[in-house]
């Protein structure tokens, strides 16, 4: 079955990050492009981080979905250039994050080497109050910081700068 | 088969592979939750960076091998990795003073392969990068937290640093690897990465009140492939699955 591009992206927006269902993997800007060669389908991805275990998921399923679709043949292509950064998270998927009690990077660069957490404030995914502080710069996955609202009590997810 | 590339991308993944397993071993025993977790966070990302690393290994080998082969199926001696990551965890403070002397080192080392003429290297380094960026800064924090902290932290870390620092001149020792690939444009000048280093590590020790140890006579032999006996136990453990039941898989 031959298929345009267009409906192709359409698709895979049905694919979602198997960490954090609310997200998929277009909202994430883990899908970099795809090509289509006759009737072979080329998705190329790219990590967000090296060790994320969702990725073997994510091919997975990218596969399965189109399959259902009646696409074949399909190919996964992982590169790693551009590194993925959580500026390619779509405005939907930071709404969609913070709806679901994540709270979304905070824009803009920021020293990340900087020391003792000298970073921005990050606004409570909850109360919204900005009197919140980091409780570890390591959290539940890969992608994120654990934090915890001083006005609200509520601990927090915070979706790290990468 | 380019052996000058291949070792070198060995050099590069074994260290990843070796110090992510150690630090693995924290799982489940971390001081408190969160250290626990971030420890084990850490170990993920350098397994992952040595994933990477091995399936392009594989590539240049073209000898049909998987990631897989090369992590589970080499001895001992064709470990190419350095001294300090095979070292024993000790204490939460030792292994904080280990990881953070691999970490200046790692930072500014995949800093300057950004540049690699390689663009398989350039690119694992520039992801690898921004996730060695938080270890830095992770380990940076735990020096001068437990340096200046109270007099039996600040003594236990002190040791901690007297006895790992003997690993550390190997860090910047040119290999014939390296030599190799920093002449044919895909590798990095050792020396540049110890000038950063350097400062990194006396920026550091100020602010955590520890005394830089004197220049002394450094241990090498890691990247030739002759390791401490600590190597030996990783591998037995980290092996013994495929050796048991070659070919296992999930
Ligand atoms: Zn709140």
């Amino acid at each position: 079955m031959v298929a345009t591009t267009e409906q192709i992206w359409k698709i895979l927006e049905e694919v979602t990050d198997p960490e954090i269902p609310v997200l998929t993997i277009i909202d994430l800007g883990i899908v970099r492009d795809v090509k289509i060669d006759g009737e072979e389908i080329e998705v190329i991805i790219t990590p967000t981080y090296s060790g994320c275990p969702a990725m073997n998921m994510i091919e997975v399923n990218i596969k399965a979905v189109l399959q259902e679709k009646g696409f074949h043949p399909i190919k996964v292509t992982t590169i790693l250039s551009p590194a993925w950064t959580t500026d390619w998270l779509s405005e939907a998927g930071r709404e969609k994050l913070t709806k679901y009690g994540i709270a979304p990077p905070v824009q803009g660069a920021y020293d990340k080497s900087a020391l003792f957490s000298a970073e921005r404030v990050v606004p409570c995914p909850h109360c919204n109050s900005s009197n919140t502080s980091m409780i570890s710069l390591f959290g539940s996955t890969a992608c994120k910081s654990l934090y915890k609202c001083n006005s609200c009590l509520e601990p927090f997810d915070y979706f790290k700068c990468h | 088969m380019n052996n000058n590339l291949l070792n070198y991308v060995l050099q590069i993944s074994d260290n990843a592979m070796i110090l992510g397993h150690r630090l693995s071993e924290w799982c489940g025993h971390g001081p408190i939750l969160e250290q626990d977790i971030a420890l084990t966070n850490i170990a993920l990302d350098l397994i992952g960076q040595a994933r990477s690393l091995y399936q392009y290994a594989a590539t240049v080998d073209g000898q049909g091998k998987t990631e897989d082969d090369l992590a589970y199926l080499r001895i001992e001696t064709k470990y190419k990795n350095v001294l300090l990551v095979e070292q024993p965890n000790g204490h939460f403070g030792s292994t904080i003073v280990r990881q953070f002397l691999f970490d200046a080192y790692h930072y500014a080392f995949y800093k300057a392969l950004v540049n690699s003429a390689d663009e398989t290297l350039s690119a694992i380094a520039e992801k690898s990068l921004k996730e060695v960026t938080y270890h830095l800064r992770f380990s940076s924090e735990w020096m001068i937290r437990l340096g200046d902290g109270t007099e039996e932290s600040h003594q236990k870390m002190q040791d901690a640093l007297n006895s790992l620092w003997a690993f550390t001149g190997e860090l910047f020792e040119m290999s014939d690897a390296d030599t190799s690939a920093l002449e044919a444009g895909y590798g990095v000048d050792l020396s540049s990465v110890k000038s950063f280093w350097d400062e990194k590590i006396s920026e550091i020790l100020k602010m955590a009140t520890l005394e830089k140890p004197e220049e002394a006579w450094m241990q090498s032999g890691g990247k030739q492939g002759r390791h401490t006996e600590h190597l030996g136990y990783i591998l037995t453990e980290m092996q013994y699955m495929q050796r048991t039941y070659p070919g296992q898989e999930w």
